[in-house]
């Protein structure tokens, strides 16, 4: 009965006694400690041992609550004393384990209060290793697996297990990093509160500054931001809705297209439409040269700035509007619409009073979306914004500038996530209870109103040429990569694609020359990890969101969705401040982008998951479980077969989107593990037009044959409605 | 496969601050078919859902065999559900829905192949196992959410509408299987149901939920002859009703002639044996009568029957639903609903005629859903 109990206190035992307590200097996946002595040795000892042998003697302590539960083995699951034991010994050594880390740091005491307490100490600690994480984790078992021998959901340890594994990750790695901004924004450079420093950064002209309204002087980066946010969101929303209605109201013939059309900037780095944008309105773009050639009009450098970036931010966002949207008109159902004609409403008053009202909530939603989207970014203003300073930007150039100010960078962290999370919250606590259109599930019958014709001509008039602009922008970067450069240089060449990508015959066989390999082979590494680990990790949250109620579920839900709403830049700077020193040390490893994509892109995996088995009726569930299945096996058995679609969703997104991230990357890549984005921006800023657009376009083709290899492995479901099921999974990692 | 007892024993049931379950008390005999009939909202899924452990009990106990289950979670109660939907999982075949159970209990392969073909005999569906449950009709769906209940061999059999996604002419049919099939197994049912005809047909018992309690609980003769509330009475169809004066004694009840009714002397169902009228609380004063409308037969306005009551009123509408006409009858402000074989035009005067045994009295001071102390 307690075969899990058991294995789990070994693991435990094995954390304390053998693995290295703290982190090895060579790597989270070097095994180099194997041979230095552990467990004995100082460098390499495990908590046991150095608490014996060595300084750090207060780790033996943890041996108690790993102790305790020894003596409660034999007991039975409904013995009070059994939950109370474990649940105290899991709280206190979880508790222990990182409350002596945050104590004791790398330079002695974390707190200057407790070196007026204590007085001055040489007691050093690195980060927590193999040893703490396993004692960590097997104390937060002990502590669920009591909680569920309570009685808490229905006793349930999968699922409590669950709840405890996801509050801890998420507690750890998004409230955490965002806490320590604000603790940041607190200090001076020395590291001393100073509540009146933060409020001169926090009020600071360069923020606020409203002088561009009276002429000359610059505004300030919020309102920049804010400004650039509300276009973005208002051009996207429209453009989104045009589309839409073109999609789902008239019998245009490439509808499919534009399905496709909006996959692509889900595949797309997010700085290569405005690299297009520069290449082709840019002084020497092309259409600027066209311009210049054929009607004298002298290329100017209007395009870096406000309308740059709003005009490539329009370009990327609405995709995400028209996915959106689509399911908003699709679900004004026809027969609303008939009720009013036959209540002898015509096509324009049967629009304005009943279908446009319908999805008025909708309109909102995709308007905030883009609103979120374009504050948090980062690529576009960095490649196009010229002197229009936003604050995704300004964050990253506080930290790697010649200013190096961490101080500016967490104020400015701080009004960024101000914004996003406001608008997050109108979103969910406004919006969530405000949609009207409703899928009943059962078939509307009844024809969608006929657009009045002049309305139609209209649409159609926004969004060819806008559709014909996407295409060309998407040419440009297919194909710009085979030219020397663009506009100045027509001439074809694949002397970019050798420089990233070039192979050559050396010594030893063949050598990857090409300058991009690495950052290629590490970006694809590491989105191969961090896509399974996303989809699980969402997945599960979305399981346990759908189908478990619980005391607090509203917070859980609220808490794993946040992080959508925190730009990856704030992500960035929060964990390189968060995550540089002990007890959690991570920067400069494989390890913290991992961990970075995972948890940025949790919120995509749990929306996928949330949408699918929403769809899964209960009942699936409730028969594997009186049939006498535990919640797990039910899961693995009923569920995961069943969410096939879902788990392909969020592996592909999660994937993709590790591939193309850049914001929350930039801060976190190393020389040893540079990602492809950073890379690709590395080379722009050098004005390598040529091979970042080569290495862009392959990335792309990458990320296509990814998506298709990954459809095969997973395999579609073979259920009726499989369509409708992929549809809104995908409907669900838009909205 | 010897059945098992349930005991339910005060047990209520909270859904936020809802009181949804009040204070429910069943005893199930070993072997029993017992049906849960109420309209939606009165409890009875949550009850189901109470015994086998979805849903969680605020106080009270339930036993399964004398042993407390109430806190036991729904993967260790050893009861198998079938589901109003089936719950059938599409991305196995019939054959695997049946087996899954005894896989979990890791029975040998064989043996499996073995019992499920076993199942699939008893339930008529030889050569389905290896089809796809999404290429069954919704008869054979159903089947195979029985088989899959019935493999493990659970120790109570609850059925939660399991008819309700089927034709109307198949239900009729597979009323009968299902009640057979449990009675050849001997094993103890519970079954959910909101049709009156299904639970009359199915159960050995009824229990008659109502606003999170139990009005009554019964053999479906009683519950049909002998309802205990003005509630129950209506929801088994006596839903036509009057208030009268009455008075008791000798063993009869004397009604007195008002406007819209004849005098009548009738007998007292108590020392009738059966013909007379059933009477709950003392029976005298104010009372509200319950009838059936098939129970009453019209008649023409002169004619002046021996024994029964006679109403005095005035045929409002008129329909055929088949092999008798119905009519709408209003007897001062109140409109009865009375079957007769006889055609009668619209705005006859009538007399609605009421044998003594087509009426149950209730004390008029009694709320619809109280049960009369006796």
């Amino acid at each position: 009965m307690n075969r899990s109990l058991q294995l789990w206190l070994a693991f435990g035992w094995i954390g304390f006694a053998l693995l290295p307590w703290y982190v090895a200097d060579r790597g989270f996946w070097s095994f180099g400690w194997l041979g230095s002595g552990a467990p004995f040795s100082s460098d390499a000892g495990s908590a046991l041992f150095l608490g014996l042998l060595h300084e750090p003697t207060w780790l033996l302590f943890l041996a108690v609550p790993l102790l305790a539960p020894l003596a409660v083995l034999g007991r039975e699951r409904s013995d009070p004393v059994f939950a109370r034991t474990l649940i105290l010994s899991g709280a206190v050594g979880f508790a222990y384990v990182f409350l002596q880390g945050f104590t004791i740091g790398i330079d002695g005491w974390e707190f200057p209060g407790l070196e007026a307490l204590f007085g001055p100490t040489d007691l050093r600690q690195a980060g927590m290793g193999y040893g703490a994480i396993l004692a960590a984790a097997t104390f937060l078992f002990l502590l669920t697996t009591g909680i569920a021998a309570k009685g808490a959901i229905n006793g349930d340890r999968f699922v409590v297990g669950s709840i405890g594994l996801i509050v801890a990750a998420v507690a750890i790695f998004i409230f955490f990093p965002v806490f320590r901004i604000l603790i940041s924004a607190l200090q001076d450079n020395d590291g001393a509160f100073a509540v009146r420093v933060f409020f001169e950064k926090l009020f600071d002209r360069r923020i606020w500054g409203v002088g561009c309204l009276g002429g000359g002087v610059r505004c300030g980066v919020a309102w920049n931001s804010f400004l650039l946010a509300v276009l973005t969101g208002l051009s996207s929303t429209i453009l989104g809705l045009v589309f839409a209605v073109i999609a789902t109201r008239t019998r245009f013939r490439a509808k499919r297209l534009l399905r496709v059309l909006t996959m692509l900037p889900i595949i797309t780095p997010p700085f290569v439409i405005g690299l297009a944008i520069i290449l082709l309105f840019g002084r020497a773009g092309l259409v600027s040269q066209f311009l210049w050639d054929v009607i004298g009009l002298r290329p100017t450098r209007w395009i870096f700035g406000l309308p740059g970036i709003w005009f490539a931010q329009t370009l990327a966002f609405t995709p995400i509007a028209f996915l959106v949207l689509i399911g908003v008109v699709e679900g004004v159902s026809p027969s609303m619409e008939e009720a009013a004609q036959t209540l002898r409403a015509g096509r324009w008053r049967t629009l304005s009073s009943i279908s446009f009202p319908l999805i008025r909530p909708g309109l909102a939603n995709a308007f905030l979306l883009g609103f979120i989207e374009s504050l948090a970014d980062f690529g576009n203003p960095l490649v196009l914004g010229g002197n229009y300073d936003v604050m995704s930007t300004e964050i990253f150039f506080a930290i790697v500038g010649a200013q190096n100010d961490q101080g500016r960078a967490a104020v400015l962290a701080i009004v960024l996530l101000f914004f996003t999370l406001s608008a997050f919250l109108a979103q969910r606590l406004w919006l969530g209870r405000k949609s009207y259109t409703t899928v009943t599930g059962k078939g509307d019958s009844g024809r969608p109103l006929r657009l009045p014709p002049a309305l139609t001509a209209g649409l159609y008039g926004v969004a060819l040429p806008w559709a014909a602009l996407t295409v060309v922008i998407y040419v440009i970067i297919m194909f710009g990569g085979f030219v020397e450069l663009l506009g100045r240089n027509n001439s074809l060449t694949l002397r970019h694609f050798i420089d990233t990508f070039g192979i050559t015959r050396g010594q030893f066989g063949l050598v990857f020359s090409g300058l991009a390999w690495n950052s290629f082979f590490t970006t694809i590494w590491i989105a191969a990890v961090s896509a399974p680990l996303t989809a699980g990790i969402g997945l599960l949250t979305a399981y346990i969101l759908v189908r478990q109620r619980f005391f607090g579920k509203g917070v859980f839900e609220f808490g794993t969705m946040l992080s959508f709403a925190i730009p990856g830049t704030v992500i960035g700077v929060s964990y390189v401040l968060a995550f540089n020193v002990p007890p959690i040390e991570l920067t400069g490893t494989g390890v913290i982008l991992i961990i970075s994509f995972v948890f940025r892109n949790m919120p995509v995996g749990v929306r996928a998951g949330m949408a699918s088995m929403s769809q899964i009726d209960k009942s699936l569930d409730e028969a594997s479980l009186t049939l006498g299945a535990n919640s797990f096996t039910t899961v693995r058995k009923v569920i995961l077969p069943l969410l096939r679609p879902a788990i392909f969703a969020a592996l592909v997104f999660s994937f993709v989107r590790a591939m193309t991230a850049l914001s929350a990357v930039i801060f976190l890549v190393s020389a040893k593990y540079d990602m492809a984005t950073s890379f690709i921006i590395g080379r722009v800023e050098n004005g390598d037009f040529g091979q970042a657009i080569a290495y862009s376009a392959v990335l792309i083709l990458v990320m296509m044959v990814v998506i298709l290899l990954l459809q095969v492995a997973v395999g579609r479901r073979q259920i009726h409605r499989r369509e409708d099921v992929q549809g809104n999974a995908l409907e669900g990692l838009a909205g | 496969m010897p059945g098992e007892s349930l005991t339910v024993d005060h047990v209520a049931v909270d859904y936020g601050t809802l009181r949804v379950l009040q204070d429910v008390s069943l005893d199930v005999a070993p072997g029993e078919f017992i049906a849960l009939l109420g309209a939606s909202g009165c409890g009875k899924t949550t009850l189901l859902r109470a015994i086998s452990g979805f849903v969680k009990v605020a106080s009270g106990r339930i036993l399964l065999s004398g042993q407390d289950i109430t806190s036991a979670p729904p993967d260790k109660r050893q009861m198998a559900m079938v589901f109003q939907s089936y719950a059938l999982w599409p991305h196995m075949t019939a054959a695997q829905n049946i087996g899954y159970g005894l896989k979990l209990r890791k029975v040998p392969r064989a043996e499996i192949s073995r019992r499920v073909d076993e199942m699939l005999a008893l339930l008529g569906l030889e050569g389905f196992g290896e089809r796809s449950v999404t290429k069954l009709s919704g008869g054979q769906r159903q089947r195979v959410a029985l088989g899959r209940a019935l493999a493990i061999g659970p120790r109570i059999l609850l059925l939660d509408e399991p008819l309700s996604n089927l034709d109307a002419r198949i239900r009729q049919s597979v009323r009968h299987e299902i009640k057979a099939l449990q009675a050849q197994l001997g094993i103890t049912a519970i079954h959910v149901t909101h049709d009156r005809e299904e639970a009359m047909v199915m159960a050995d018992r009824i229990a008659i939920l109502d606003a999170g309690n139990v009005a009554q609980l019964g053999s479906p003769e009683e519950v049909y002859n002998r309802p205990v509330s003005p509630f129950v009475a209506a929801f088994m169809g006596a839903d036509n009703e009057i208030r009268l004066r009455v008075e008791r004694r000798n063993g009869e009840i004397h009604i007195p002639a008002s406007d819209h009714n004849d005098a009548a002397v009738l007998l007292d169902g108590e020392s009738a044996n059966g013909d007379g009228v059933h009477v709950v609380g003392p029976g005298c004063g104010d009372v509200v009568a319950h009838f059936r409308g098939e129970a009453a037969t019209l008649i023409a306005a002169g004619e002046r029957p021996p024994g029964g009551l006679v109403l005095r009123g005035r045929v409002r509408q008129m329909s055929y639903p088949g092999g008798i006409y119905r009519y709408a009858v209003d007897v001062g402000d109140r409109r009865f609903m009375v079957d007769d074989p006889r055609r009668i035009e619209v705005g006859e005067s009538v007399g609605i005629s009421l044998p003594a045994a087509a009426l149950h009295l209730y004390p008029a001071e009694l709320g619809r859903h109280e049960v009369a102390e006796e």
